[in-house]
């Protein structure tokens, strides 16, 4: 399993989630787990998904959820799991 | 979760709002192989290398795409050319020069350094030929970087090669001038120029990496506010373990993409001119209110040695000059305070006994004269090798007076002209020979 993380932060409104995750299915990245949260007051979603079996490099899938991200007025960042076990785990 | 949300809204405050990057992936590779003394057959093997540039190149980027990590240049560190000098005519000097800086550029290299020459105790045919060829050189080139070195405990300093270097030095336009620097001990696995080079003793190739990330450690400081020095030694650490981390990660996988060994992680945090990315900064996040008061030098040593113990947790290859960087122009806090005489001359050689920078893109006015300059040199140099460590020298001569400001742009930053001592040392600079190494020397036997 090759896992990704990612980070939306944006104004809270209907179809924030619907239109991620649209493009999470469409290219087969399955949600390990999401989670809510508010950073400085903004409305925060953190997914943790599954990308061996994507139709897209990491990059590619990046661009196509930033591109998503605007539509939405919503910022998207995208980083590989191994970041944060590098930086958060001993 | 896997993670808990605060350690990677943690992460990803670093990587988004405090500037936390790689600075440098660099690749260090033996070119003993270019010399001849046929310059024809210099010039076709320097092309041979070519294919491995492009690829080192994509690689970098296709790494740093895949992990979300910002990675601000890609660099190449070749062997010192003082060898490939030793056997070919200095006359065909310029000419490889620009081939390899136009290599560095098809390659989408940043930059490509390694015209470079050990000088400690005295000039070998080919240090002569680096060394007078230095402003014609880098006059010419875009890319290709530097160093002299002209101090080491084993050698000791040369004043012949710094005089030489300064006459260079005041024929160079200044952003030639950002391109080379004057050292002791430089080691030999650098990834940050102008030092960078592929030192003796290394394997034929190898990735080093260079991270950022000051405005990290000032964040932390000045989200925790700690109540003790070693509280405050503990938050830098724990932060600076977690940097590191970050450039094992990016060379790891560059080295595995590339097929090439991973060399180092270079622990220095390097500052950029940008607000928010300043090592200066994290000394007045510590409670010095302007960077160069009294107390800015333990601050620093409190800062680098809590980054050396958090490093060294995180890597077990720890390379490079892996200190405290206090560049004047690339770090914002530090050209406000040289802007304001908060930071003289003084301070950075007082500071120079703990960073590893020593006197790092200062401008001084070439109306103040040789001697002054030579005789900073010889201060820094000198410094190096009594405390046996890395330092250096990088100096912008500029017509100007002290006190006015020359913007480089980029990374390079608003280049400050410092005034110089007005005090005559001709006298002394004038003396010829080396300083002879220290006692430091003889604990080596």
């Amino acid at each position: 399993m090759e896992n990704a993380v990612i980070i939306v932060v944006g104004a809270d409104k209907p179809g924030i989630v619907a239109g991620i995750t649209s493009v999470l299915a469409q290219n087969n990245v399955n949600i390990i787990d999401i989670s809510q949260t508010v950073l400085r007051g903004v409305f925060a979603m953190i997914m943790i998904v599954d990308i061996s079996q994507s139709k897209l490099p990491l990059s590619k899938l990046r661009e196509e959820l930033q591109k998503k991200g605007k539509e939405l007025n919503v910022e998207v960042s995208v980083y590989h799991e191994e970041v944060f076990k590098y930086m958060e785990r001993v | 979760m896997k993670y808990t949300v605060e350690e990677i809204l943690e992460v990803h405050r670093m990587l988004s709002e405090e500037d936390l990057d790689i600075r440098s992936v660099t690749l260090s590779i033996n070119t003993h192989g270019i010399i001849s003394d046929n310059v024809e057959k210099v010039i076709e093997r320097i092309r041979e290398l070519e294919p491995l540039a492009k690829r080192f190149s994509e690689v970098v980027d296709s790494v740093g795409e895949k992990y979300g990590i910002r990675i601000v240049t890609k660099r190449i560190a070749i062997s010192p050319l003082q060898f490939l000098l030793e056997v070919l005519p200095s006359s065909h000097a310029l000419e490889v020069a620009k081939e390899l800086d136009e290599l560095a550029i098809r390659s989408k290299i940043d930059y490509i350094s390694g015209y470079s020459a050990f000088v400690d105790r005295g000039i070998s045919r080919g240090g002569n030929a680096v060394l007078s060829t230095l402003s014609a050189v880098l006059n010419s080139t875009s890319r290709l970087s530097g160093m002299i070195n002209a101090g080491s405990t084993m050698g000791g300093v040369n004043i012949d090669a710094i005089k030489i270097f300064v006459d260079q030095l005041f024929e160079m336009r200044p952003e030639a001038s950002a391109r080379v620097a004057i050292m002791s001990n430089v080691p030999p696995d650098s990834p940050f120029v102008p030092s960078a080079h592929h030192g003796l003793g290394m394997p034929d190739a190898m990735i080093n990496i260079a991270v950022s990330g000051p405005g990290v450690i000032e964040g932390v400081i000045r989200r925790n506010k700690p109540k003790t020095l070693q509280e405050l030694h503990d938050l830098i650490k724990r932060t600076a373990f977690k940097i590191t981390r970050l450039g094992e990660l990016i060379g790891r996988a560059v080295s595995k993409e590339l097929g090439v060994q991973f060399g180092i992680v270079d622990l220095s945090l390097a500052p950029s001119p940008k607000v928010g990315d300043s090592v200066a900064g994290i000394i007045e996040a510590m409670g010095i209110s302007k960077m160069g008061g009294h107390g800015s030098l333990m601050a620093l040593a409190i800062l680098i040695d809590a980054v050396k113990k958090g490093g060294a947790m995180a890597t077990s290859s720890v390379g490079g000059l892996s200190g405290a960087f206090i560049p004047v122009s690339e770090d914002y806090v530090m050209s406000q305070r040289a802007l304001d005489g908060s930071i003289d001359f003084f301070t950075l050689l007082s500071l120079s006994a703990v960073c590893n920078t020593g006197i790092d893109m200062v401008g001084v006015s070439k109306k103040q004269g040789k001697d002054k300059v030579i005789g900073l040199i010889s201060d820094v140099l000198a410094l190096g090798v009594v405390l046996n460590k890395t330092l250096g020298v990088r100096v912008i001569p500029v017509d100007e007076e002290p006190g006015k400001v020359i913007d480089l742009g980029g990374l390079l930053g608003r280049v400050v002209v410092m005034k110089l001592k007005d005090i005559d040392v001709s006298a002394f600079t004038s003396l010829s020979g080396y300083m002879p190494s220290g006692i430091k020397r003889l604990e080596f036997g």
